[in-house]
């Protein structure tokens, strides 16, 4: 990624200029023409969707189409943060994008410091290939799972509370319960692929730094302290700063297919994206839904931009652009 | 260094119930699949059928249609759409990967820019279905999701590691930009395009999303998109029992319940059973992701 804004290195000489210039604008063109495909689709289903966020500011008319619906100015925004869900979906969406960071980040380094202290090559294959297992099949599988736990008669979960002589509980109405069950869903689905992540850095580090420190006496923790967590600061960081758009957006995945939907759990299970997305598909009121995804997008770019910012400030190797 | 020791033993023993607890949940599904109706009814679900039976594999059976037809779509367009986004993004990764490309400075900012901005779900639906006409079409599943910023830099990155004395070669020749994308550059990185086709593969094939938002008629469904109706739609399964009833003796009871279950099974299956195959590529294409280009 380092390398994404690096000048043009060769330049050739003035002198040599009239004989090559012909050569070289044949070669620019074929490259350009090679660019094109990619260039177009990006205009039309990256670009002209950004061009269309105007649709934020006025009030959507289908048939009038996005450029002849009538200017409203702020009165979208205006509409959505005056309403009552906007507190609601704007709490879950940062709490959980918070809670998934720092559990995320926790638990996925956990893992990748005992795997690395695994010797053994079959054994760590075996590991690794199981848990990464969860984020190799769809969103909706995991519904699947989470509903074979928690269906509130069959289930696995009510099963074991029955036994210890516990009462049922009707998981899918009570909202309450949902902040654990998201978060366990997504580690569980995420930590082995993450862990890996950190794992294949930690196999970069010179091993020779921790023998130093073994020989200084250093014990497991401080050689994890001093050694192995600033040597992954890097990426660390990198990982740190591209979930910070996530920080504001949330898996719609996860929020729209384990909690099915369901109305009852919407005080903790409804963000953003599942917001908007019932917008888009029961009202027709397509501007202030629009609003909100404009402001969530603006939100994640200063997001992203701002900590890129600041660790460029306090260590521009570990920035990401 | 020590061949044995309790700490290490310790982590064997929480990696193992880990990697369990990644495992089993899938296998219960099997379980449950292959569970009789009324073992369910009474015991509710087990980790091992109390009660084995096949029915709701046969329920799933005398009325194929759906799946059938949500197999097709999904294989076709995940073929399709894995080989075309390879294409079109190695085509635009090559020039990037020139140190002299004139405009590669431009076209860099241009791609990096859809990383960090996007317009969101309401004006990409309005474009894409009203002015574009891709709803409810087949290449709504194609053509949005064609190019990926972050493949392309990938992608970019890889061509960049190639020897450039070879192409320079091809060059003297007399070969032009494209003999030499063609020839050269995509032979020699069968490595990044098998990992990115594999992991744009996995992403289609797990797409409920798109049909979600944009399909309507039933013949156009994705697999999971089924999976999910199947799972959330109690008429939906009853519909397929009553059709499919003919087959079951009246005082039977139909596997409603697992039926879902097997459903779930027979769409996710044989990607289950590729999966340590491919892993290999799976874990390379989230490494080359974390590496610093």
């Amino acid at each position: 990624m380092k390398t994404i804004f690096t000048r043009n290195e060769s330049r050739i000489p003035f002198g040599r200029r009239g004989l090559k210039s012909n050569y070289r604008a044949k070669e620019t063109i074929e490259l350009f023409v090679l660019t094109l495909p990619a260039v177009l689709l990006l205009l039309i289903f990256a670009y002209w969707p950004m061009f269309g966020v105007i649709v934020a500011f006025k009030r959507f008319n289908p048939n009038a189409g996005i450029l002849a619906s009538e200017w409203v100015g702020f009165q979208n925004f205006e509409f959505f943060f005056s309403s009552q869900d906007a507190w609601r979906v704007l709490r879950n969406t940062v709490l959980y994008g918070i809670d998934f960071q720092i559990v995320g980040l926790v638990s996925a380094l956990a893992l990748a410091i005992l795997m690395y202290n695994v010797r053994s090559r079959a054994a760590l294959k075996f590991y690794q290939t199981s848990m990464i297992l969860p984020k190799f099949i769809s969103m909706v599988l995991v519904a699947y799972i989470t509903y074979a736990v928690l269906n509130p008669v069959s289930g696995i979960a009510n099963q074991l509370i029955r036994a210890f002589g516990g009462n049922s509980v009707q998981w899918y109405s009570e909202p309450k319960y949902w902040p654990f069950i998201l978060t366990i869903v997504e580690v569980w689905k995420t930590v082995g692929m993450n862990s890996i992540v950190y794992y294949a850095a930690m196999m970069g580090i010179d091993e020779t730094l921790f023998e130093a420190a073994r020989i200084d006496g250093a014990n497991r923790w401080q050689e994890i302290r001093h050694i192995m967590l600033p040597e992954l600061s890097s990426v660390i960081c990198i990982l740190l700063i591209l979930g910070m758009g996530g920080l504001i957006s949330g898996d719609f995945g996860l929020f729209y297919q384990v909690p099915m939907n369901i109305g009852v759990l919407y005080p903790t299970t409804d963000i953003i994206n599942t917001y908007t997305f019932r917008g888009l598909m029961s009202t027709t009121n397509w501007g202030m839904t629009s609003a909100v995804g404009l402001f969530q997008s603006v939100i994640s770019l200063i997001l992203i931009v701002g900590s890129n910012l600041i660790i460029k400030k306090i260590e521009p190797a570990n920035s990401l652009f | 260094m020590k061949r044995f020791s309790i700490g290490r033993l310790i982590i064997h023993i929480i990696l193992v119930l880990l990697s369990l607890a990644c495992i089993i949940p899938i296998l219960f599904l099997v379980s449950i699949s292959l569970s009789a109706e009324e073992s369910i009814a009474q015991y509710g679900y087990t980790f091992i059928p109390k009660i084995f039976s096949l029915k709701a594999y046969q329920m799933a059976f005398a009325n194929p249609t759906e799946i059938l037809d949500a197999y097709k779509v999904t294989a076709a367009y995940s073929i399709l759409g894995v080989v075309l986004s390879l294409i079109v993004q190695s085509m635009v990764a090559y020039p990037l990967s020139k140190p002299n490309y004139k405009f590669k400075k431009i076209t860099t900012v241009y791609i990096f820019i859809t990383m960090l901005f996007s317009g969101g779900l309401v004006p990409s639906y309005i474009i894409n279905t009203q002015y574009l006409q891709l709803g409810d079409s087949f290449w709504i599943y194609i053509f949005p999701s064609l190019v990926g910023a972050w493949n392309i830099i990938v992608m970019r990155t890889f061509f960049q590691g190639l020897p450039a004395g070879l192409t320079e070669a091809a060059k003297i020749d007399g070969a032009n930009e494209f003999q030499i994308y063609l020839k050269m550059i995509l032979p020699l990185s069968t490595p990044v395009l098998a990992t990115l086709g594999f992991m744009t593969l996995l992403g289609k094939w797990n797409d409920w999303n798109t049909s979600l938002i944009y399909i309507r008629n039933t013949k156009l469904y994705s697999l999971q998109y089924l999976l999910q109706r199947i799972l959330r739609e109690a008429e939906y399964v009853k519909k397929v029992a009553d059709t499919s009833s003919a087959g079951f003796i009246n005082t039977d009871t139909l596997p409603i319940e697992t039926y879902k279950y097997a459903m779930c099974i027979l769409a996710s299956g044989p990607m289950l059973i590729v999966f340590p195959f491919f892993q290999k590529y799976f874990t390379k294409g989230l490494t080359i992701g974390a590496v610093k280009g």
